[in-house]
């Protein structure tokens, strides 16, 4: 595949690894997301959109963890929400399990809901600090009518030992949890539905990093136990590094960049990716005082106003005129490693990614 | 915010309309003496009851007298030849047969006067209070001041009402420094009415204003927890300045929204009890006599009042948020 | 390591701090007994989880620590005076003036009622005696100085039109109104994306060579003090439990609670390992810590002697570089993994892919 002198388009279902026989849970083609933006002192006229997504597509094997990165602004977020009908998709398919859930109804969506969940960022506003931990992660089950072997109560008590919280702890209220305890708290309940897909959005953001290693450690045996299928939300390609098969990297609502993990990290080939990469910082004074780091200007352009034609070129250290002029599409280059840019790091002659990146030991 | 504002004035006029057809609805649906026997008095016949029903048009249909209300109030002029009686037409009271309108606009300078007096007392009380209690918090006079506010919101206004009166009323006060019971109809001069008001304004006000201290002090303790207070003091600002400028703008905020409100609530007839009282000829003492006498038009026309207090006070609640917090935009 | 030829003269000394919270439930040893100094020119990471005290003891420097029901004790010494013996108005003179501060969540630590111009204004005016006119240039240039474009305009401004690492460059600007001798910085970045944390830190860096003041950066992540620092000290529980140079704690890290932090990063610059060191359990209650070592019962390599608790001094290694941790020097040469290019407290797997 690697072979091709021509980079070809993006087929519908970018990325699908379909050599390897493993089959999509989750296929997302051409999503869009945009919320209108209203004016008029009487009736409403649309006067633009916030493109919050525009024009996504991807698909996620069973049992595989997709890292979906960006930084803040860039539409992961609302990706996430529109995938699992959380809020309603301008257009574009989304089919899970090899049917569309697009456009299903309330009922219909409702007895879906409970194999696609989602762990959220913030571990102390995402539980009600009213309830118990047993009606936290019980709750689910009762609202979708399942009623567990041995009782509730029983089985509060196997998820909570699941996720390596004190089974006895069933009776108390999120306050007497810390941060990391709580997050365990937010799996335990997302679990309790027997998903097949989780949705991560930024799960371990808001943890001491001492904390984030053991979340992403239970991530990765849960996954392995319950044959999960992950979309890991994160602005921080460090964080996913442990946990992702694959990495689809967002500007501004589209996908720059998607391939396999250790392709993107050994030779990202969208400027963007590699600059997400660069700001990692690398707990090795030496290698980081050897690294010339690209530091982005700027914050990201409004998703409301995004700059024409490739919406990076206005902070892209290798833009030229033709960035500004003409959209670059998602073509692969090779071995499933699709980049959108006029300008991919791989190509010879450029300024090598290698420079900016901190040479593996 | 223009486009708030407009769409907020359509649909404050919807409200008004509804709340107008709830009034009527309960008025039919509940039942009260008949009106027209009322009116007629205690040796009318059914031919002169009938003939007063019909004047009043209360034989027609619920709908029929339904729309000729809302036709008379919203009707913007008054228009010479027809059934239209201009704008702000309530009807007559059934009892005095005076026009509505007029009794109400009789009866709002007593009731403004109370309300803006009883604001200026409550709210001079309440900020000073709320501010030293919680910076003293847990101290003596902290303490002291919450259950004294306690107390002032645990005691119903009109008990406060003849506390006040038996300790400080010119009449039958033991201390007798301030004007009485019914002085403010009796008073002829401007100073005079003043003179009958500081009785009813320090029960009104100092009711209201532990309510207010109280919320001052939890707001203000809210906002000392604040990552920006941190930050003042960490610029090195003196303590002053941290409290009465930072930590107090932000406390403030909230009870102006709660001012607003309470001001319309007590515009609207909530001011009733301290008007009883004091026997003071306000807009509460006339709800409290229209509800008695089951007239209908004098408590539509006050109720489509009130509401129209608390829709407009509520817009202009809105608009003042918006200016005191500038995060705030509602487009 | 920069500027070692600066002079060496100690600007801030901590002798034995400790501040303690008295609570129902008994007295929380926030911080208990922490020595540390800065010396001019500076910069010393402090580094722990949550509740290690770090913040704690930092806001004590500057007199932050309000808390009716907290006792402090020890000295910190600053250019010849005791902080702690300052009465309040002395303070004030100190805050924002010779030592600033700025904050983990730059958009709750701006006052969200004010315009950015006015609350800059403000900290320079309440420092020096000059017209608002003067203030507001000054305070137009901080903003230019910190990377903030069309500073003119954006000085009109409300806090929350301003997104997230805009907000915290606002902070450090008014934290440099006064030109503070020192700095401290509690988890400015952490709240903030990687991208914006890389230009956060650039802009620190930046700052700090071009007006040499001295800085405190207190943060969870080693990542952060791998690239700003000079010295670090690593807190837990209330204590420092190791304290050395940047290459020191990096290249020859002394306690096993440091070798479980570095080895809990995720790194992009080595080949990815099955999975994450982690340090097990949670960190010990500040009221009833365990007797001696308080990391024995996380610590894999605990023995008897842990249950006595150590001082905090060079135990063979190389001068200043002091722990608190009784493992022969030579035994955990042979327990911290290094050789594959993982510090850990367990050896790692088989590298993966």
């Amino acid at each position: 595949m690697s072979e091709e002198t021509e980079p070809r388009p993006a087929s519908d279902a970018v990325g699908t690894a379909s050599a390897d026989g493993a089959e999509p849970i989750l296929e997302v083609t051409d999503l869009v997301k945009h919320f209108p933006i209203k004016a008029g002192i009487l009736i409403d006229h649309e006067i633009g959109a916030v493109k919050a997504v525009d024009g996504v597509s991807f698909s996620v094997n069973r049992g595989e963890t997709l890292g979906l990165v960006g930084e803040s602004g860039c539409g992961k977020s609302t990706l996430s929400r529109a995938i699992l009908q959380l809020i309603e998709p301008t257009s574009g398919s989304v089919r899970f399990d090899g049917r569309e859930i697009t456009g299903l109804s309330r009922g219909e969506m409702r007895k879906l809901r409970p194999q696609m969940q989602m762990v959220f960022q913030d571990p102390y506003s995402s539980l009600n600090p009213r309830k118990r931990v047993a009606q936290i992660v019980g709750d689910p089950m009762k609202l979708h009518g399942i009623v567990p072997r041995g009782g509730a109560v029983k089985a509060v008590q196997e998820l909570l030992e699941r996720v390596g919280l004190n089974p006895e702890h069933y009776n108390r209220f999120p306050h007497e949890f810390s941060g990391g305890q709580r997050q365990r708290i937010g799996i335990a309940r997302a679990l309790s539905l027997n998903p097949k897909l989780i949705i991560a959005d930024e799960p371990v953001s808001a943890l001491d990093v001492s904390i984030q290693a053991q979340i992403i450690n239970l991530l990765e045996d849960l996954q392995e136990e319950l044959d999960l299928t992950y979309v890991f939300v994160a602005h921080d390609l460090g964080v996913v590094r442990h946990v992702a098969d694959r990495i689809a990297v967002m500007y501004l609502g589209k996908i720059v960049e998607l391939g396999p993990a250790a392709e993107v990290y050994a030779n990202p080939i969208h400027p963007y990716t590699l600059s997400l990469l660069s700001a990692v910082p690398i707990p090795d004074p030496r290698a980081n005082a050897a690294r010339k780091q690209i530091v982005l200007e700027g914050d990201v352009p409004s998703p409301a106003d995004p700059p024409e034609a490739c919406r990076f070129h206005t902070r892209c250290p290798f833009a030229t005129d033709v960035c500004s002029v003409e959209d670059p599409p998602l073509i692969d280059h090779g071995g499933g490693h699709f980049a959108a840019c006029h300008h991919p790091l791989d190509a010879g002659g450029k300024p090598r990614a290698a420079e900016a990146l901190p040479s593996p030991a | 915010m223009a486009r708030f504002i407009v769409r907020r004035l359509i649909a404050s006029i919807f409200l008004l309309i509804v709340v107008s057809a709830v009034v009527f609805l309960l008025f039919y649906v509940f039942p009260s003496a008949d009106p027209a026997q009322l009116r007629a008095g205690r040796q009318a016949n059914a031919d002169q009851i009938q003939a007063i029903r019909e004047s009043l048009g209360l034989d027609k249909s619920v709908i029929a007298q339904f729309w000729i209300y809302i036709k008379g109030v919203f009707t913007p002029l008054d228009l010479p030849g027809t059934d239209s009686h201009g704008p702000l037409y309530f009807g007559h009271s059934y009892q005095s047969n005076a026009d509505v309108k007029d009794v109400i606009f009789s009866d709002l300078p007593a009731t403004v006067m109370l309300v803006v007096g009883a604001v200026i007392v409550w709210m001079g009380v309440a900020i000073p209070t709320g501010i030293i209690s919680a910076v003293r918090r847990r101290s003596f006079l902290d303490r002291a001041t919450m259950i004294t506010t306690l107390i002032f919101i645990s005691a119903p206004v009109f008990w406060l009402g003849l506390v006040f009166l038996y300790l400080f009323a010119d009449d039958v006060g033991l201390i007798p420094i301030f004007p009485g019971i019914g002085s403010y109809g009796a008073a002829d001069t401007f100073a005079g009415k003043v003179g009958a008001m500081i009785l009813p304004w320090l029960v009104l006000g100092l009711a209201t204003a532990a309510i207010y201290a109280r919320y001052l002090r939890s707001q203000m303790l809210d906002v000392m927890e604040e990552d920006y207070i941190r930050t003042a003091y960490a610029k090195g600002l003196p303590d002053k300045r941290v409290i009465m400028k930072h930590t107090l703008r932000s406390a403030i905020t909230p009870i102006v929204t709660l001012l607003g409100l309470d001001v319309a609530v007590l515009l609207a007839g909530n001011a009733i009890l301290t008007e009883t009282v004091f026997n003071i000829p306000g807009v509460g003492a006339e709800t409290f006599n229209a509800i008695k006498r089951s007239d209908l038009p004098m408590i539509q026309g006050i109720t489509l009042f009130g509401a129209f207090f608390i829709v407009t006070l509520n817009l202009v609640v809105d608009i003042a948020y918006a200016y005191l917090d500038p995060r705030v935009r509602y487009d | 390591m920069s500027d070692s030829a600066h002079s060496a003269e100690t600007l801030l000394s901590v002798e034995d701090l400790k501040v303690h919270f008295e609570t129902d439930e008994g007295i929380v040893k926030a911080v208990d007994g922490v020595s540390f100094e800065v010396k001019r020119g500076e910069m010393l990471g402090i580094v722990g989880e949550s509740g290690s005290g770090k913040s704690v003891a930092n806001l004590t420097i500057l007199g932050l620590t309000r808390a009716s029901n907290a006792t402090i004790s020890g000295r910190i010494m600053f250019e010849g005076r005791d902080l702690t013996e300052l009465g309040g108005e002395e303070l004030q003179r100190i805050r924002g003036n010779e030592i600033a501060m700025i904050f983990q969540d730059p958009l709750s630590s701006l006052h969200p009622f004010f315009k950015v111009g006015d609350q800059l204004i403000e900290a320079i005016q309440v420092h020096r005696d000059v017209s608002k006119e003067e203030a507001r240039k000054h305070a137009t240039d901080l903003l230019g100085l910190v990377g903030i474009p069309d500073a003119k305009r954006r000085i009109g401004e409300y806090p929350h039109e301003f997104s997230g690492g805009m907000r915290q460059r606002v902070m450090i600007a008014m934290a440099l109104a006064n030109d503070p001798k020192l700095l401290i910085a509690d988890e400015p970045t952490t709240a903030l994306d990687v991208t914006t944390q890389a230009q956060i830190l650039r802009l620190i860096e930046r700052l700090r060579e071009e007006l040499g003041m001295a800085m405190i950066i207190v943060t969870h992540d080693l990542g952060v003090v791998a690239e700003v620092s000079d010295r670090v000290m690593v807190m837990y529980a209330g204590e420092a439990v190791e304290s050395g140079t940047l290459d020191q704690i990096f290249y020859d890290p002394q306690h096993p609670y440091a070798w479980g932090l570095l080895g809990s990063l995720t790194r992009i610059d080595r080949p990815r390992t099955a999975r994450l060191a982690q340090i097990a359990g949670q960190p010990p209650s500040l009221i009833r810590p365990p007797k001696g070592c308080h990391f024995r019962d996380r610590c894999p390599h605990a023995f008897e002697k842990c249950t006595e608790h150590p001082d905090l001094e060079a135990r063979g290694g190389e001068a200043g570089h002091t722990d608190r941790c009784w493992i022969d020097p030579e035994r955990k040469r042979e327990l911290r993994v290094v050789s594959t290019g993982e510090i850990g407290l367990e050896a790692p797997e088989e590298v993966t892919s």
